[in-house]
């Protein structure tokens, strides 16, 4: 549970009077800093007053997971010795654009805070945060201590703000850069780390699109002997690929560069020599254009392989096959659907100790190529230890589903994309719904829940009936009336995250959900049946909630097209733009 | 039907169509092949649309939204009212008239309102979007669907039109088939068009020429001066004389010898072509002792 959770919650509590003996403040300091784990330490902190105390003075590391249901200020007022902060912002369908810009989430607010109140903090990951150049060289000027910056889905900086980071941080272990909203300026941020820093462990910016300069990334590869993940990008060449992993055969991740390269076949050996020195390498990605042409340097490692990451590369079956047939210890893989049904049955034979498969398409709006429901199928045969799949696909069947949740009970994460809205079973015409509800009738443990394809208030039947323990759920074009939302609000006790788009949801069912609201982190509803009066209803009759609608200029006034429902102990945004309306 | 009616009519703001239309004139070389078809579909024509061949069959390949809309659009139309927001709404009764009035569409499509592409929340990424294959005007995408971050869609959409290159133009039958040549060593490729040459002969002679500037050089030996109507062993000769060894890659991946197949069985299969040399040759080729092949 994050802080506003378990500060809410706590507040009921009060002090403990029947305490009869007491432990020293710093036998319980002591004892809780081994505890890690999050759940345990809201656990722990709810016992008394005593507990609550010497749990909070001795945590190191706090994850925000909605940095607008708490203020920074009342973090720092009850967890002084904070090193290290994980800190989410926006909905997470803003990875789609359906939230515009300029909606929030910045961390600079945050930052001022942690200047004053965690001058040694180390740590700092950002998920779907606005982060500027200017707070990037906040970052590294006012925190001398500080390791690691980890920034995934993030938007609103460039390559300077890496400039700055790489200058200042003196003792950088970890920079983390992935899939962000970057204006790449060009590659001259790396060759801002000084002569003098040895430290780095963890450098990736695979997702960055400019050259850097090789020679300053040689060098810095040579002098960090701690480096164990090194992820490069695009413009990054077998050859130079090669001089890398020499200079740092401990790797235990790695992300290639691109595979396209005219390598003599002296070179090619070479490489695969090199690959055969890394004894440590468990995961492995990149692989932009490759082919089997040069794919074969890497079945050194294949065989200690854990997370195999081929979701940039075009691959077919022929070419999985013959990297699969070598990686049997396979627990996660990441593919792209040109490897048809035909690789998956390769998955399905090979990789008996496969725990997650998530399939993307190479291309979302072709209807032509892709996997069907026998890939599916075949890998739920094939790999009986399967329990977080996701899996984009053109056409399902109900059948097929079926057959997959009783081949594959353990499903914990289950996100089925059937690509075009609406898309019935193919074979019957009929609606997914019992697709759905095998799911969660065998998934006894499911936690997230993906649902795609024409689906009626059945398939929300179900999931509310039988899915006690669903966390995460998210809809896209499915539901027939109010009920749909529904059953899902009254049936689901465990629901945190709810993200609902284009579904005839209105305000019943907007309301139905009254009493989960402040147990859950946040709901996300858009484009469905909700009006200005329903969310107002809502947020008047639960005080401890923010009812957000974010006002498009072309809406209907008594429309609310974007609703963002979410807990808070901090009250209304107060930084909220003009298109964002707390009721 | 005038032409401000027909924009009005599939949905899209005023003048967004026109926008991409000239964006995807716009666009690189390289998309131009995916574009062709945009471009087509974007264009203005008197009429009503749905009604051309063409537009059809377009209109099959996109999904469910855009099929109603172009095959129904007589009959559809005054089932679509489009507000001002650019937003397609349906009466609500209708859905199921829409799906059954039209011929050839199916009953399933059943639509709810969905949200087309605003020209600006589509581009918030920036110009890499403007590299992706989305038809938007006539394909209809909804925002933010399938559910795939910026990124990676944005890099998908590139490597397919990389590829796209060559494997487009292969399948054009008739037109060019420009394949890759690369020579081991050399700092930089050639494209050359199969489909100008009748023989292995002709090829081998514009290989000469092409890389003459490098050591292939070696190859052009005074044997072939003035001898025409070179056969394929003589390609072999030619090029094995000066231990280069001309490759292709197949449709199916792997790395072949060029000239053991009938010259048009070659182009059908040739993706891309390969001059190697010396050591990267042994076992690959016969071997040369004193002048004779072996």
């Amino acid at each position: 549970m994050d802080p506003a959770a378990a500060g809410v919650e706590f507040i009921g509590t009060g002090a403990d009077p029947t305490r009869s003996s007491t432990l020293p403040e710093e036998f319980l300091k002591r004892t809780f800093s081994l505890i890690s784990s999050e759940k345990d330490r809201s656990s722990v902190s709810l016992v008394c007053k005593d507990w609550y105390n010497a749990e909070r003075l001795s945590r190191r590391h706090v994850t925000i997971r909605n940095c607008y249901s708490v203020s920074p200020e009342m973090v720092a007022a009850r967890f002084p010795a904070i090193r290290s902060v994980t800190l989410k912002g926006k909905p997470r369908f803003s990875d789609f654009n359906l939230v515009p810009d300029g909606w929030g989430a910045d961390v600079q607010s945050w930052l001022n805070v942690f200047a004053t109140a965690y001058p040694f903090l180390e740590e700092l990951r950002l998920k779907r945060m606005a982060v500027t150049d200017e707070s990037l060289e906040f970052i590294a000027l006012n925190f001398d201590g500080f390791k690691a910056l980890s920034l995934l889905s993030c938007d609103g900086f460039s390559t300077l703000g890496l400039e700055a980071i790489a200058t200042h941080c003196k003792n950088l272990t970890e920079l983390d850069i992935q899939e962000n909203g970057i204006d790449d300026l060009g590659g001259d941020w790396l060759s801002y780390f000084p002569e003098n820093l040895t430290s780095l462990e963890v450098l990736n910016f695979s997702t960055l699109t400019s050259e850097v300069s090789f020679d300053d990334l040689e060098s810095l590869v040579s002098r960090c002997k701690s480096l164990r993940v090194l992820k490069v990008n695009q413009k990054i060449n077998l050859h130079q690929l090669q001089k890398l992993l020499v200079l740092a055969p401990q790797l235990t991740e790695l992300g290639t560069g691109t595979f396209m390269e005219e390598l003599v076949s002296g070179s090619v050996n070479d490489l695969e020599n090199t690959f055969s020195k890394c004894g440590n390498m468990h995961t492995l990605s990149g692989f932009w254009d490759a082919t089997l042409l040069h794919l074969p340097v890497i079945y050194p490692v294949c065989g200690n392989l854990t997370f195999l990451n081929l979701s940039y590369a075009n691959i077919g079956d022929v070419e999985l096959e013959q990297i699969l047939s070598r990686s049997k210890q396979l627990i996660r893989l990441w593919v792209v659907d040109t490897v048809g049904d035909k690789g998956l049955e390769a998955v399905g034979s090979h990789c008996q100790l496969l725990e997650e498969l998530r399939v993307f398409p190479v291309d979302p709006f072709d209807q032509q190529i892709g996997v069907t429901e026998s890939g599916l199928l075949a890998v739920s045969i094939g790999c009986p230890k399967l329990h977080y799949i996701l899996y984009f696909c053109q056409r399902m069947t109900n059948a097929a589903v079926i057959t997959v949740a009783q081949n594959c009970p353990d499903f914990t994460h289950f996100r089925l994309c059937i690509m075009s809205p609406h898309e019935p079973d193919y074979l019957t015409n009929e609606p997914m719904d019992e697709a759905f509800g095998a799911i969660v009738k065998t998934c006894t443990n499911l936690r997230r829940l993906s649902v795609s394809g024409l689906l009626t208030d059945l398939a929300f039947e179900y999931v509310g009936k039988y899915a006690k323990n669903l966390e995460t759920l998210s809809v896209a074009f499915a539901g027939t009336s109010d009920m749909g939302m529904e059953y899902v609000m009254r049936g689901c006790p465990k629901l945190k995250r709810v993200e609902i788009r284009d579904c005839p949801f209105g305000d019943s069912a907007l309301l139905s959900g009254l009493t989960q609201y402040e147990s859950m982190r946040s709901l996300w509803m858009s484009d469905c049946n909700l009006t200005m009066n329903g969310c107002k209803k809502l947020a008047e009759e639960m005080g401890r909630l923010n009812v957000e609608v974010i006002k498009d200029k072309d809406d209907d006034v008594s429309l609310a097209s974007k609703v963002y429902v979410y807990r808070t102990v901090a009250g209304p945004r107060k930084d909220a733009p003009h298109f964002v309306v707390t009721l | 039907m005038s032409v401000p009616l027909e924009h009005d009519y599939i949905g899209l703001s005023d003048g967004s169509s026109l926008e991409r239309s000239s964006e995807s004139s716009n666009i690189s070389s390289d998309n131009e092949t995916n574009n062709a078809v945009n471009l087509k579909a974007t264009e203005l024509s008197l009429g009503l649309p749905g009604f051309s061949k063409d537009s059809e069959e377009n209109a099959a390949k996109f999904g469910p939204v855009t099929k109603n809309f172009m095959l129904g659009a007589k009959r559809g139309f005054s089932d679509v009212y489009v507000d001002g927001s650019s937003k397609w709404v349906l009466n609500g009764g209708s859905e199921s008239d829409l799906g059954k009035g039209i011929d050839g569409v199916s009953e399933k499509n059943q639509i709810s309102s969905p949200v087309l592409v605003k020209p600006d929340e589509e581009k918030k990424k920036g110009p890499v979007n403007e590299v992706g294959r989305a038809l938007p005007s006539a394909k209809a995408q909804v925002v933010g669907w399938p559910p795939i971050r910026s990124f990676r869609k944005n890099t998908m959409a590139t490597n397919l039109s990389k590829n796209g290159d060559v494997a487009e133009c292969n399948l054009v039958s008739g037109g060019c088939l420009y394949v890759k040549v690369s020579l081991d060593g050399a700092p930089y490729l050639r494209k050359i068009d199969l489909k100008i040459y009748n023989n292995y002969a002709e090829l081998s002679k514009a290989l000469q020429k092409m890389f003459s500037c490098f050591t292939l050089g070696e190859c052009t030996s005074n044997r072939n001066n003035g001898r025409e109507g070179l056969s394929e062993s003589n390609l072999k000769d030619l090029l094995h004389g000066s231990e280069c060894v001309l490759t292709y890659e197949d449709k199916d991946g792997d790395w072949m010898l060029v000239g053991d197949v009938p010259w048009e069985m070659f182009i059908d299969s040739c993706k891309r072509l390969r001059i190697m040399k010396g050591s990267e040759a042994i076992g690959l080729a016969p071997t040369k002792v004193d002048g004779k092949l072996q």
